[in-house]
């Protein structure tokens, strides 16, 4: 019963795939979180007029920020039925470190909402009367950057899980965490725009980025995770 | 949990060869949101027999449950795991079932799925066994929220038959059970204590099962002070 | 009782800290002195910016002292974390507020200074953006010990909001700084570098000084007090225990 890779992966594979049809039943979630961006997207010509110049120059990083607020509230529950329900409980009783599960959840929550955002933000950057040339280059660069979004949303979730109000204080606490994704998410996704094409160079320290929340959060969000066991 | 990490065994294979092994609590002592639930707590749990914690809501059950579950860690004295053939610089948790009152399951999964999830997630597990023991299989494809809290309690119970482990923290096992499902409990104990398990539960009412010491935490809240 | 042992350490602190605490004040107040009078009167005046570039005295060492605190918090949470020394939990608690008031100074001065030179209250610099989002990091770690109530967990999340954000603050300056070059290429805060003159650059560092021993005389206070209230807590706990 030590704890052998192959055991961590099958529990690892066990919450993926109780999760993934969790939230196919459940359903909604991804529904919820496009309607959610779409209203954001919606209200920012609401606000600044109907300028199709500027909406086009804005539109890259208005869809970042739609999209990083979307994440982030979707994210808001990932561990609170596991929490209230006792299952957290009887994983951390486990040879499996926390720290799987806490990958795995993140994973599906990625898979769930992160990735068909970042999917279908770029698609409907026509709203905002977006290049088309950039198109391409968003979507690559959205489909790793929430890949750093899920995982630190899911940290934030972490961090405050046992806690009555949520939201608001998730959000303070993530969206600073989020400023060098979006920074290097909207340059990744900017091309040539604002005067040299830096493009190439900001995917690479978004990747970079992700790696670095991809060994920090599990850790982070694994020992929050604990402290409200306690 | 790190309270388990100390131990060094000198026999390193784990045969769930536990006929000897026993749970000692020594001067035990629990703090929860920084006040002092109980102090001064000995016990012995051995190996095929049960002990029952008995006292008062807020006397500590749960809490002393939690402490050897290593979900927490003790304010003062020492916990230690005696004569057990388990690998060295093991966690006991892993080797812990604890049923608490929360039943873990997930209501928008069928009663099949729901233990497969937990027999995935231990690496392997009787999921039909672990049905029939608390007579569920009769209900295996309903999804878990059409169930009766009764139900709820069987399926919940159902992972102690699911993997084997060799100890049982059971707190108020028997909350919503009726007379059948509790013998079904009843038998399954019976069973884990003949296979020389270690049982620690909490619970009101008599349960069915020979063989059983008893901690009263009455007389605890007084020394706390 | 164990309860007991875990104040045995913070009562020795107490203990240094009465005898440390009016020198630590006689310094601060001393370096001060120097400071402002080096700064405001015997520094030169800037030949584009006149007098105003003085406000400089008082704005850069409070960024400096801003970033040294939340430092401090970060590894005051470690020490928490890794040791479980209740000190370092109450120390990193303690210096939030002080390191969120250096950050406020720091953004206020700022944006103060902006006016003169730019002709408006704010302009998002490189400096002031990074400034603002460790003013943001500082008040939810603030928020989050205000959310939980047992003081145990609460510095155990609040550890973790602290290293998490300790890490983030450099990848933040990084990514604000290249986001800015991109935009607007000069900066206008060139107070660092070699080209500086001793005769600002030694009012700058004394006035970093005295920022310094004023954030150690007020974080003595504040553990001080924050001893106290936990000790009240754990009064008022125990009767209530007693009484059940």
């Amino acid at each position: 019963m030590r704890i052998g890779p192959g055991e961590m992966k099958s529990a690892f594979a066990a919450v993926i795939s109780r999760d993934l049809s969790l939230a196919v039943r459940q359903g909604g979630n991804i529904g919820t979180a496009i309607g959610f961006f779409l209203t954001v997207i919606v209200l920012l010509p609401l606000g600044l007029g109907p300028d199709q110049q500027l909406l086009q120059r804005i539109a890259p990083g208005a869809l970042w920020i739609a999209l990083l607020l979307s994440v982030l509230l979707s994210a808001d529950r990932l561990y609170q039925t596991d929490h209230d329900d006792g299952s957290l409980e009887i994983m951390a009783l486990s040879s499996t470190p926390l720290e799987v599960v806490v990958l795995a959840k993140a994973s599906v929550h990625w898979l769930t909402s992160g990735l068909p955002l970042a999917i279908a933000a770029p698609v409907l950057g026509f709203l905002l009367n977006l290049d088309t040339a950039l198109i391409l280059p968003l979507g690559i660069a959205m489909v790793t950057g929430s890949l750093a979004l899920s995982l630190l949303a899911s940290l934030g979730a972490a961090i405050t899980v046992g806690l009555r109000q949520g939201g608001l204080l998730v959000s303070l606490l993530v969206l600073p965490l989020y400023v060098p994704v979006m920074i290097f998410g909207v340059l990744a996704s900017s091309g040539a725009q604002s005067g040299i094409d830096n493009s190439g160079t900001a995917l690479i320290i978004l990747v970079a980025i992700v790696l670095a929340a991809l060994v920090v959060t599990p850790f982070a969000s694994a020992a929050a995770l604990r402290s409200y066991m306690r | 949990m790190a309270l388990w990490s100390n131990f060094t065994f000198n026999d390193g294979l784990f045969a769930l060869n536990t006929a000897r092994m026993k749970i000692v609590g020594q001067q035990l002592a629990c703090e929860r949101g920084g006040r002092l639930v109980f102090a001064g707590v000995d016990f012995t749990a051995r190996a095929g027999r049960m002990l029952v914690l008995r006292g008062p809501n807020g006397a500590g059950k749960t809490s002393l449950l939690r402490l050897i579950a290593g979900l927490s860690e003790p304010a003062g004295g020492t916990l230690e795991l005696e004569e057990a053939s388990l690998p060295p610089d093991t966690l006991l948790g892993e080797h812990v079932h604890f049923i608490a009152h929360q039943d873990a399951i997930k209501l928008h999964l069928s009663v099949t799925e729901n233990l497969s999830f937990w027999a995935g997630f231990f690496g392997g597990g009787d999921v039909a066994g672990a049905m029939a023991a608390m007579n569920l299989t009769a209900l295996g494809e309903f999804q878990a929220q059409r169930l009766s809290a009764g139900q709820k309690r069987r399926l919940g119970l159902a992972r102690l038959a699911l993997v084997e482990k060799p100890v049982w923290l059971l707190d108020e096992p028997t909350v919503g059970l009726d007379a059948a499902s509790l013998q079904l409990l009843a038998d399954m104990m019976t069973r884990h204590l003949d296979g020389a398990g270690i049982i620690i539960a909490s619970t009101h009412i008599e349960l069915p099962v020979k063989s059983s010491d008893i901690l009263d935490f009455a007389g605890l809240a007084d020394r706390a002070g | 009782m164990s309860s007991i042992e875990r104040f045995a350490n913070p009562t020795r602190f107490m203990r240094l800290q009465a005898t440390v605490q009016p020198w630590v004040w006689m310094i601060t107040l001393a370096l001060f002195a120097v400071g402002l009078f080096l700064g405001l009167a015997r520094a030169p005046a800037d030949y584009q910016q006149g007098e105003t570039v003085r406000i400089m005295y008082v704005h850069v060492p409070a960024a400096w002292s801003a970033l040294m605190v939340y430092t401090v918090m970060a590894v005051a949470s470690i020490i928490g974390i890794v040791f479980r020394h209740p000190l370092a939990d109450i120390a990193a608690k303690a210096a939030a507020p002080i390191g969120a008031a250096f950050c406020f100074l720091a953004l206020a001065t700022g944006s103060l200074w902006g006016k003169p030179m730019w002709g408006t209250w704010w302009v998002w610099d490189a400096r002031l953006t990074s400034m603002f989002v460790l003013l943001l990091l500082y008040l939810g770690y603030i928020a989050i010990w205000q959310a939980i109530d047992d003081p145990r967990r609460a510095s155990r999340i609040a550890a973790i909001v602290a290293i998490v954000g300790f890490i983030n603050v450099p990848i933040v300056k990084f990514s604000v700084d290249w986001w800015y070059s991109l935009h607007q290429p000069a900066s206008v805060f060139r107070t660092d570098g070699p080209t500086i003159h001793p005769s600002i650059l030694t009012p700058l560092l004394i006035m970093g000084l005295a920022y310094s021993f004023l954030f150690l005389a007020l974080h003595l206070i504040s553990i001080r007090s924050e001893i106290g209230a936990r000790r009240i807590r754990q009064t008022e706990l125990a009767r209530t225990g007693a009484l059940q």
